[in-house]
């Protein structure tokens, strides 16, 4: 028999009130393990987009002249003198000290084109590589595999009535069309794709490309080094980072996670507050209690390591609890707010910080019921002597 | 020098009705073995007695010293370890913690010590026998009734061997029948040597003490010493 074994029994004789307690401070320590779960996946399933979609550095040709148009509205007509880049120098870019952070090099070639006396944007477009870093484009029918095919942009397809399979004439060449890239509400919607080497002919650029979407490979990679290292590279060309719509998610990520931490801070603070007032009305209603073991020799500091003892039982299960819900909780959450191949990871950091933060918690909000415990008068705590 | 000396012991109690003396200078020399009963009616101040005997309260003035110790010289801790080790209570209403078994009850004095669990174990099966409840151990105390319930409660008084007992009304509310069984086990009990102090108003009990003291309004009115062949063996 020692204090442990009792706390064990008195937990075991009040199991309504210990299930409150354990409630209480479960819920706490569930709702920061699913918040801190998802945030940190919502995290990962960012950097994964980062990693493997869309171009995050674009190559230009240098221009002198500012842009005339703004917001797709172009003024007057006004076109730019346009210079190209040279194709043969995009081989350079194996060579840059971060070459190996390099996933995907997309030369473009763009040009005006005509239909049936209709003008419209020829895009050539190595489609090796141009369809993995368009991923988010749903195309109706097959993606370019020969020099007579063509993919052409959803609005293309409406003006000029073309279903897949049909054929076409541009610049009096003959195509088939290959696939429809459904609509995406951007200028892609516009556009007619054909490989390089056609779209160069046809133009009369060969030899050259107009820009250059570069994807690089990781989330964290030092993507301002990289455009430094390019532009180094290919003197000619201006090389600016994408990283505006990346940054936008992750400051929401960031605000996200500055909530979590505030209803975490809150929720917390409600179950030590549900332990606080459980135990202290615990404490009181055990008072006569308390007064025999005082009478029988316990000392100040057995009374509060008897209480306190129980309320690190209590919590160690309710961290325990609230660590597994927190994780289910998370889970089922997770296909609402990320992408179907993010995932809550087991974390044991994530893990024993919960629990410990449980008995912490627990035992804090314990402290002063039982040092009130310890404090009672055993005379007065007896009431019979 | 006595085994416990009262010196001049008063408590007052303040309450909104202004200051009541529960006891006022109280001399008092109990010898080692005593069998002594403190009677009186309600509100004579026996309980006060039996608080400050056990250095549950403190008095508001004088002193006691227990086998030469000066209780109320202690602090706060040392008194719990004082009462621990020279100390049994049996209290009225049997006090014990509803959630443990007979056998824990027992053990609970021991549950702050260094004693090993089976020596515990060991201990408080000793005075569960002692009492007659050998084969009750196990048993929580709303399984025992008011006689078993009261063994209990003295054999957890008993289990640390303390050179004192006090018991406050352990007979009141006991059948007549129960009452007899107990107090022939405190007799036997003192006759073994254990000092007892008991705190009752039942008249019927008075032949078992070797002393009686009777207080009256926080004052001794009598001290009767009987002698050993007077006191009544019953049994």
């Amino acid at each position: 028999m020692n204090l442990f074994g009792i706390a064990l029994r008195n937990l075991k004789r009040r199991k309504a009130r210990m299930a409150f307690l354990v409630i209480g401070l479960l819920i706490g320590v569930a709702t920061v393990v699913s918040l801190f779960s998802l945030s940190s996946s919502m995290r990962e399933d960012v950097q994964h987009k980062m990693e493997n979609f869309g171009a995050n550095i674009l190559v230009m040709p240098t221009r002198n002249d500012l842009a005339l148009n703004y917001g797709g509205i172009a003024l007057g007509g006004v076109m730019a003198e346009t210079t190209e880049l040279i194709e043969a120098d995009l081989v350079k870019l194996n060579a840059i000290p971060n070459a190996k952070n390099i996933s995907v090099v997309a030369p473009k070639v763009i040009g005006i084109g005509d239909i049936d006396g209709s003008k419209v944007m020829v895009m050539g477009v190595d489609p090796t590589v141009e369809f993995r870093l368009k991923r988010w484009w749903t195309i109706e029918g097959a993606e370019i595999s020969s020099v007579r095919d063509v993919v052409v942009g959803s609005r293309v397809a409406k003006s000029f009535a073309l279903t897949v399979g049909a054929a076409i004439e541009v610049n009096k060449r003959p195509f088939t069309v290959a696939g429809i890239i459904q609509p995406t509400g951007s200028q892609d919607d516009d556009l007619i794709l054909v490989s390089l080497p056609v779209a160069q002919t046809m133009l009369g650029k060969e030899g050259n490309v107009s820009f250059v979407e570069v994807a690089a490979l990781c989330g964290d990679c030092p993507v301002d080094d990289m455009v430094n290292q390019i532009s180094a590279t290919l003197p000619g060309a201006e090389v600016s980072a994408i990283q505006q719509v990346v940054k936008s998610r992750m400051h929401a990520l960031e605000q996200f996670e500055t909530f979590s931490l505030a209803v975490s801070v809150i929720v917390l603070f409600i179950g030590s507050m549900v332990v606080f007032v459980t135990m202290m009305g615990s404490v009181n209603e055990r008072c006569h209690e308390i007064g025999i073991f005082r009478a029988l020799g316990f000392r100040k500091h057995h009374v509060i390591k008897l209480i306190l003892t129980e309320a690190v039982v209590v919590s160690l299960v309710a961290g325990i609890a609230g660590y597994l819900s927190g994780i289910a909780a998370a889970s089922g959450l997770l296909p609402w707010v990320a992408d179907t191949h993010a995932q809550i990871v087991w974390d044991p950091t994530l893990a024993v910080a919960s629990i410990l933060t449980a008995i912490v918690i627990g035992a804090v909000a314990t402290l002063y019921p039982a040092l009130h415990a310890s404090r009672l008068d055993p005379a007065d705590a007896l009431r019979t002597l | 020098m006595a085994f416990i000396e009262l010196d001049k012991l008063s408590k007052t109690y303040t309450t909104d009705a202004g200051r009541v003396s529960a006891l006022s200078q109280t001399n008092l020399q109990i010898e080692e073995g005593s069998f002594l009963g403190v009677m009186g009616p309600s509100g004579s101040g026996k309980s006060t007695l039996l608080t400050l005997l056990g250095g549950l309260a403190l008095p508001s003035t004088g002193r006691m010293l227990i086998d030469e110790i000066d209780v109320y010289a202690l602090g706060d801790e040392m008194r719990a370890d004082f009462r621990r080790e020279y100390l049994g209570f049996v209290f009225q209403a049997y006090n014990l913690i509803p959630y443990l078994t007979a056998i824990e009850n027992v053990m609970l004095p021991l549950a702050v010590t260094r004693i090993g669990s089976a020596q515990q174990t060991e201990l408080a099966v000793d005075a569960l026998t002692r009492v007659g409840l050998g084969n009750r151990i196990d048993h929580l105390p709303n399984q025992l009734s008011g006689g078993e319930q009261e063994r209990v409660a003295i054999a957890r008084a008993l289990v640390n061997h303390p050179p004192l007992i006090l018991a406050d009304e352990p007979t009141g509310s006991l059948d007549s029948a129960t009452t007899t069984e107990i107090m022939n086990l405190f007799s036997e009990l003192n006759r073994e040597g254990q000092t007892i102090i008991m705190v009752t108003h039942n008249a019927e009990i008075r032949p078992y003490f070797d002393r009686i003291v009777a207080l009256k309004d926080g004052s001794i009115e009598s001290d009767i010493d009987l002698k050993p062949e007077q006191a009544v063996a019953v049994g």
